[in-house]
């Protein structure tokens, strides 16, 4: 299990890894309660419960950070069959909240969607779940059986006369099915390539029918909000960015983990939740918000707080809420190769600028960082994102500029020495050095 | 054909869908026709759109789409490792240097024997376990270390 | 109608339209490679990038849709770039082959690159390279080239009905293909040719023969079905080269079906036929067109003279041009005789005399696609009109409900509500049912007696739910021992519903054939009858009685055991060279002009593409040199025009007299037999000209026939698939081999006619044993 640690723990609250997941668990620690609250107890109507969301500006987790509330109210109300689908495709590299999620807390996951689903008037949800991590589909399944014998799910969910059930679906190895509409794609038995948009979901998702897709977090939250109450949820975070978030810390801490904070922690207190950087050695820089957002160098990371507002104001995204943390060892040349490798073979191959053009910016970055850069080829780097940026379906084209624009504002210098000196600015024995596999393997050899 | 047990494997997958959306299950169903023949031949993929009343090259397209589908054969244990940049930052790419060491082989090959595949991944959503490394798909074994890996090897019969 | 702007230029478009579709209507290009009015929208290729006022992006002009005040910049500065930067994105991976490209010259990526690339490529790293894929016969692959705009795909699926065509793997490994070896098996395949816009996709039999530059183009008709087609004949040299197809909303659309494609191939023929050739003493010698037609006037008038004018008879084939018909008719009736007919597969002329008028399609083409419930007929609807399937497929999508009653469970690629599959025979009665059963579901009086069965009433639930229904019937239908009672129980189903019922015709001229009369006025003898009553003389226009013909084997004797038998065709064959007197070459369609009226009575004209080959004289010319030397009244005509105009009083657009209706009532009759033919015609075998286009002759559509048979009816009779058997008709047999197929109701055998491995069988219906051989 990896190191889940908080700041005033309420998403995380009560979790006991893998012994807590199950039913009971759950209930112990207050679970269903919203549900029951909304359902039977207080009797909320949809719109209320809709209300109440947005009282708590709870945002998107997925990482574009759209209030939730307002997506739910976006539901054509008279149509018959609507659906609700749960985003648990995680991919972006560096986050891996929902995974945990997931694993520790799925009835969270559970009761925020019947609830979601009471409050768009859904027929039936769908939680997409990322085919690596296949062992927590079993148990999603698990949890829905148990749910479904507890009459949460099925016909007439607790004697309210809401009827609802949910099904899990497993993607099997695509990044690009995170896209809300190539996991509407996925899930209708099809490649993952992403629909134009307009028509979008809430109108036009899956099987034609209007649909919210939500991520994982942002279900889980759910029953938090009306367990909390939506302004106490709002008042957990700031304003205008509701509640607590996890943060999936990732590369050279001596902790990687998630973390649970109040949005609006200061980077630093992050880190040094994270044990703080690994081996003492120097930060370098940070790409806070999955490996999409622009990378941003130490000294202004360390200026920032973990929010929507004060990342976009840095240059980056919060995004996922995905922290890569680089230190010294690091080539950013190697790491943005492979990053780009990772879009090239991610891209779903539908919009020109995107099949072609992630190739064509992969091969540029691997030669310079093979040796084979030429003065012109930065420039060109970033006029080919130019023309791949906002001309293509999804925002995937976007995802594989990003990374490159954020390195070469801020270590452009790097590559430039690259292309000099045909080698890297950062010995090769230092680059290893970062990596405690190599480490551990070297100690290995000498005894 | 697909075995009896498969069959009503993907028809439990299938009931999961409304009743005039039989192709959802394309993906589970191709799953579970790996699981069954160790990897997706022509056969395998046909099987499956009958089953689902899909053109083949539909189910074709989604077998080829995503990675985790084995068009051609592997070894008993596919091992697939992670070398994104949050694993490599924590040794992803020197576990699999590791893996290929041991095993002498280079990714997307097989053990002379038959017993291993190796495989690059991308991101498996547990970049905080770093290294990973998934056996036959399904099973994500977090926190490498030379040891782990000379322990996974030796477990795998 | 929405107000909007295109580069300053103030337009009112319809609601719901898109971008593209508006600039396109002011005339104002916006270059694309995915987009296609025909298909769904995928917005893939980013080329129709443009610029929308307050959009912060370029917006794809395909797929966004118009807004009232939008205001549109498809050549600013933002919208340029974009669109260079999307072209030089599709280059990249593109070879540089255009010379030695088959699309050279009309390439849309080529003619575009000049607009929109740049001039140094900036991508200095190693080209992709992708396989290319074996499609069958017709289509030819360079995958390299291809831009992945998915068009082939979207046609496949949504027009062609079956997604034959694919885009297997991702990102840049992104491969369209067919299915792992399989080819693309399509009746309407050679379309994902045009609709490809580079030159990934071309046309096999058309490769390398000429570049586009170097071809003439001339406007014709498809000679085949009875929809017409309108054509682009390309021809180098006078040799027809290639086939396209001419955009006709009402017809075509912007299709054309392989047969009509593809049958080119059979003008260049070996068999063709280029000097008049007459049999001396048993043995064949060139002549001169003076000398021949001298022989055919003498014969002609001989056989009357001693026999008496009945003695002689002509038979037509409805694919010849309306001015051959008539001229053939003209000349029959001239030296005395009625026994002319065009109808050659049909059966069943009971209602010759009780027709109100020529049997058509009861409606436009075009109104198919408006049908909301629809009964098919005794049709294999795709391989007899494969554009019209296309249109029902269409209408299906719209929501329309497709009902069939047939003898095959045929697969249209189409979502039926209700079908009855019966064995030929009962045929009649099941549809003598559904009228039954529709009469009471409307309250209407019926005084048909039969018992209502499921299939029947499912059947006729469905079509008294719509508001525009349409009954077809198809050649099957036509072709069945009953098409009159089939005929007219149709026609009582239409009155009851208040729908629309036709005739699908099968050939080009099927309707022009009545027009032009080239069917018995008076006492004369039908096709059947001529057959069956064999005639002293006999003048074939166009027709090869042992493939033509209801029943083949009764048609070969017949001629075989006449004095005299004139040819008139652009083809020698074996069989003619046996049982012919004198062959005479006549054009094809392509070598003469005349005129096809298509099955919605439309009358299409045209001229001729190519010189005539050899000593090649078009059909009415020589019919009216003929009519002269025979002394006959009334050929003195300068042009085909001419006889045009005396047929149909000047040039409509559509003729006069079509009417399905007639004077008879119905009377189903069910002769059970113990094994029952089922005949189709394959799609390929249908005429003359597309039996020898050997192309179309490679296809799966074009496999030797089998005695085909679902798992029921081969248990009976203790075979296997397989299995080789021997099928008896009468005193004709024909070994063949067994094939199961689940699509026939028990009791059934499906034998295809127009064969040669089954024209030594009878008729295309009745009765037949098959037994192991
Ligand atoms: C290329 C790409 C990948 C994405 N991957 C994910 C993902 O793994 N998980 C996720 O929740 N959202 C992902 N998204 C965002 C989703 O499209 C969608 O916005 C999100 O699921 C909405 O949920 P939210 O409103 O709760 O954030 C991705 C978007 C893009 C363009
Ligand atoms: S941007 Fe890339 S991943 Fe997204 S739809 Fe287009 S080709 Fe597919
Ligand atoms: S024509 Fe619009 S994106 Fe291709």
């Amino acid at each position: 299990m990896a190191i889940i640690d908080a700041i005033n723990a309420t998403l995380t609250a009560g979790w006991k890894g893998d012994a807590g997941w199950n039913l009971k668990e759950y209930e112990a620690r207050g679970g269903y309660q919203s549900l029951k609250r909304i359902l039977t107890g207080d009797k909320l109507t949809p719109d209320q419960v809709i209300a109440e969301v947005k009282l708590s500006v709870l945002r998107g987790r997925g990482g574009a950070g759209f209030p939730t509330g307002l997506k739910w109210s976006f539901m054509p109300k008279a149509a018959p069959v609507k659906y609700l689908v749960c985003n648990t495709d995680e991919g972006e590299p560096g986050t891996f909240k929902d995974r945990d999620l997931l694993a520790y807390d799925p009835h969270s996951v559970i009761e925020g969607m019947i609830i979601a689903g009471y409050a768009v008037g859904a027929v039936a949800g769908y939680n997409y779940i990322h085919g690596e991590i296949f062992e927590l589909y079993e148990r999603f399944e698990a949890a829905l059986a148990e749910a479904r014998a507890a009459g949460y799910l099925g016909q007439n969910i607790l004697g309210s006369g809401f009827n609802f059930d949910l099904f899990a679906h497993h993607g099997w190895g695509a990044y690009i099915c995170g896209e809300e509409s190539a996991l509407l794609e996925s899930i209708e038995g099809k490649k993952g390539q992403p629909r134009y948009k307009p028509p979008f979901p809430a109108s036009v998702g899956l099987y034609g029918k209007p649909t919210t897709i939500n991520n994982t977090e942002t279900f889980a939250a759910v029953p938090l909000v009306f367990r909390m109450g939506g302004q106490a949820y709002l008042e957990l975070g700031k304003p205008n960015n509701g509640g607590s978030k996890l943060f999936s810390v990732s590369g050279h801490v001596n902790k990687p983990g998630n973390y649970e904070v109040p949005l609006g922690t200061p980077f630093a207190k992050l880190l040094e939740m994270a044990g703080g950087m690994r081996n003492g050695r120097k930060l370098k820089g940070v790409i806070p918000g999955g490996s999409s957002s622009p990378v941003i160098p130490a000294d202004m990371i360390m200026d920032c707080t973990m929010d929507y507002d004060s990342i976009a104001k840095a240059g980056s995204m919060l995004g996922s809420g995905a922290v890569i943390v680089m230190d010294e060892t690091v080539c950013m040349v190697q790491a943005l190769e492979r990053l780009s490798w990772f879009y090239y073979e991610e891209s779903c191959g539908q919009c020109t600028p995107c099949r072609e053009g992630t190739g064509w910016l992969y091969k540029i970055i691997h030669r310079i960082e093979h040796g084979e850069g030429r003065p012109e080829d930065l420039d060109l780097l970033l006029e080919l994102g130019g023309n791949i940026a906002g001309r293509t379906i999804c925002a995937l084209g976007d995802a594989a500029v990003m990374p490159i624009q954020g390195m070469l504002k801020h270590f452009r210098s790097e590559f430039e020495y690259h292309i000099e000196h045909k080698k890297c600015l950062v010995p090769r024995e230092v680059q290893k050095a970062g990596s405690t596999f190599h480490t551990r393997m070297m100690a290995g050899a000498a005894c | 054909m697909l075995s009896q047990e498969s069959l009503s494997r993907i028809d439990r997958e299938i009931a999961k869908y409304p009743a005039d959306q039989k192709q959802s299950a394309c993906m589970a169903a191709l799953r579970i026709a790996q699981e069954e023949k160790g990897w997706l031949a022509k056969e395998a993929i046909e099987d499956v759109a009958a089953v689902l009343e899909m053109a083949p090259m539909a189910v074709y397209e989604v077998a080829t789409f995503y990675n985790m589908y084995d068009l051609h054969p592997v070894g008993t244990y596919k091992l697939t490792v992670c070398t994104n940049l949050p694993c490599q930052l924590s040794g992803g790419v020197h576990a699999a240097d590791y893996l290929k060491q041991k095993l002498g082989i280079d990714f997307n090959q097989t053990t002379a024997d038959g017993k291993f595949t190796l495989k690059e991944g991308e991101c498996m959503g547990a970049c905080g376990d770093a290294p990973v490394v998934i056996v036959n798909n399904v099973r994500l074994k977090s926190f490498m270390t030379p040891e782990a890996i000379d322990k996974l090897l030796a477990e795998c019969k | 109608m929405l107000e909007i702007e295109i580069d300053g230029k103030a337009l009112q478009v319809e609601e719901g339209s898109t971008v593209i579709e508006a600039a396109h209507k002011a005339g104002t290009y916006i270059p694309h490679f995915c987009y296609h009015k025909k298909l769904s929208i995928a917005a893939n290729c980013r080329m129709c990038l443009v610029q929308v006022e307050k959009a912060p992006k370029p917006l794809p002009a395909c797929a966004t849709p118009v807004t009232n005040g939008m205001k549109v910049f498809t050549h600013s500065e933002m919208a340029v770039k974009a669109q260079k930067g999307v072209m030089e994105f599709l280059l990249i991976n593109h070879p540089l082959d255009c010379p030695i490209c088959d699309q050279g010259g009309e390439c849309q990526l080529q003619d575009l690159s000049v607009g929109y690339g740049a001039s140094g490529a900036r991508f200095q790293e190693e080209k992709r390279v992708v396989l290319n894929k074996n499609l069958g016969p017709l289509v030819s692959t360079d995958m390299t080239r291809c831009i992945n705009c998915t068009r082939c795909i979207r046609f496949t699926q949504e027009i062609a009905g079956y997604m034959e065509m694919g885009q297997a793997f991702r990102g840049d490994r992104a491969e369209v293909m067919p299915f792992v070896e399989k080819t693309v098996d399509s009746e309407i395949s050679g379309n994902i040719i045009d609709l490809c816009p580079v030159g990934a996709l071309t046309s096999k039999p058309f490769r390398f023969s000429a570049r586009s530059w170097e071809l003439s183009r001339r406007k014709s008709v498809a000679p085949h079905d009875g929809l017409g087609s309108n054509l682009i004949v390309q021809t180098k040299l006078d040799r027809v080269m290639r086939v396209l197809p001419l955009e006709n909303e009402d017809i075509n659309e912007c299709w054309l079906s392989d047969k009509d494609r593809y049958s080119y191939e059979g003008l260049n023929s070996t068999e063709r036929l280029t000097k008049p050739m007459v049999k001396q003493g048993g043995k064949w010698q060139e002549a001169e067109w003076n000398v021949a037609l001298d022989y055919v006037a003498h014969a002609l008038r001989d056989v009357a003279k001693t026999h008496g004018a009945a003695a002689v008879g002509a038979l037509v084939s409805p694919h010849a041009t309306l001015e051959e018909m008539a001229l053939a008719g003209k000349l029959v009736r001239g030296i005395g005789s009625d026994n002319i007919d065009f109808r050659l597969r049909q059966s069943d002329f009971s209602l010759d005399g009780k027709r109100s008028g020529a049997p058509w399609l009861g409606m436009k083409i075009a109104e198919i696609n408006q049908l909301d419930r629809v009964l098919l007929v005794g049709s294999f609807l795709r391989k007899e009109q494969p554009l019209l399937a296309q249109r029902l497929r269409q209408a299906a999508r719209r929501g329309s409900k497709i009902n069939v009653i047939h003898a095959a469970d045929e697969d249209l690629l189409v979502k039926l509500a209700a079908k009855a599959i019966v064995p030929p025979s009962q045929l009649p009665a099941l549809l003598a049912q559904v009228v039954k059963a529709a009469s009471e579901l409307k309250q209407q009086a019926c005084d048909l007696t039969v018992a209502v069965s499921a299939p029947a009433k499912a059947i006729a639930a469905s079509l008294v739910e719509g508001s525009n229904a349409g009954i077809l019937l198809g050649n099957f239908a036509e072709q069945h021992p009953q098409a009159g009672t089939l005929q007219v129980l149709a026609q009582q189903l239409a009155r009851v519903l208040g729908a629309k019922c036709g005739v699908l015709g099968a050939a080009a001229n099927s309707v022009g054939g009545y027009v032009a009369k080239a069917l018995p006025q008076a006492d004369g003898l039908n096709a059947a009858r001529l057959v069956a009553e064999p005639r002293r003389a006999y003048v074939l226009l166009n027709v090869e009685p042992e493939l033509d013909c209801a029943d083949p084997r009764a048609a070969l004797a017949a001629v075989k055991a006449a004095d005299t038998v004139v040819v008139l065709s652009p083809f020698k064959s074996a069989a003619a060279l046996e049982y012919a007197d004198v062959m005479l070459p006549v054009s094809p369609f392509t070598e003469t002009s005349g005129s096809f009226v298509s099955t919605e009575g439309r009358v299409q004209s045209f001229q001729a593409v190519a010189k005539p080959l050899g000593e090649t004289r078009p059909g009415w010319k020589v019919l009216r040199v003929l009519g002269t030397l025979l002394e006959l009244d009334g050929f003195g005509y300068e042009s085909s025009e001419d006889v045009r105009n005396e047929i149909l009083g000047g040039t409509p657009e559509f003729v006069a007299g079509l009417d399905n209706g007639a004077a008879a009532t119905a009377s189903p009759a069910a002769a059970a037999g113990a094994l029952e033919r089922v005949a189709d015609v394959p799609l390929y075998f249908a005429d003359a000209l597309v039996r020898r286009a050997p192309s179309l002759q490679k296809t799966k559509d074009a496999a030797v026939p089998a005695a085909r048979m679902n798992a029921v009816t081969l248990a009976k009779l203790g075979i296997a698939a397989g299995d080789p058997v021997r099928v008896k008709q009468g005193d004709g047999a024909a070994v063949l081999a067994a094939q199961l197929d689940a699509a026939l109701p028990d009791g059934c055998v499906r034998v295809a006619a127009a064969h040669a491995a089954t024209a030594n069988l009878g008729a295309m219906f009745g009765q037949i044993t098959v037994e192991r051989a």
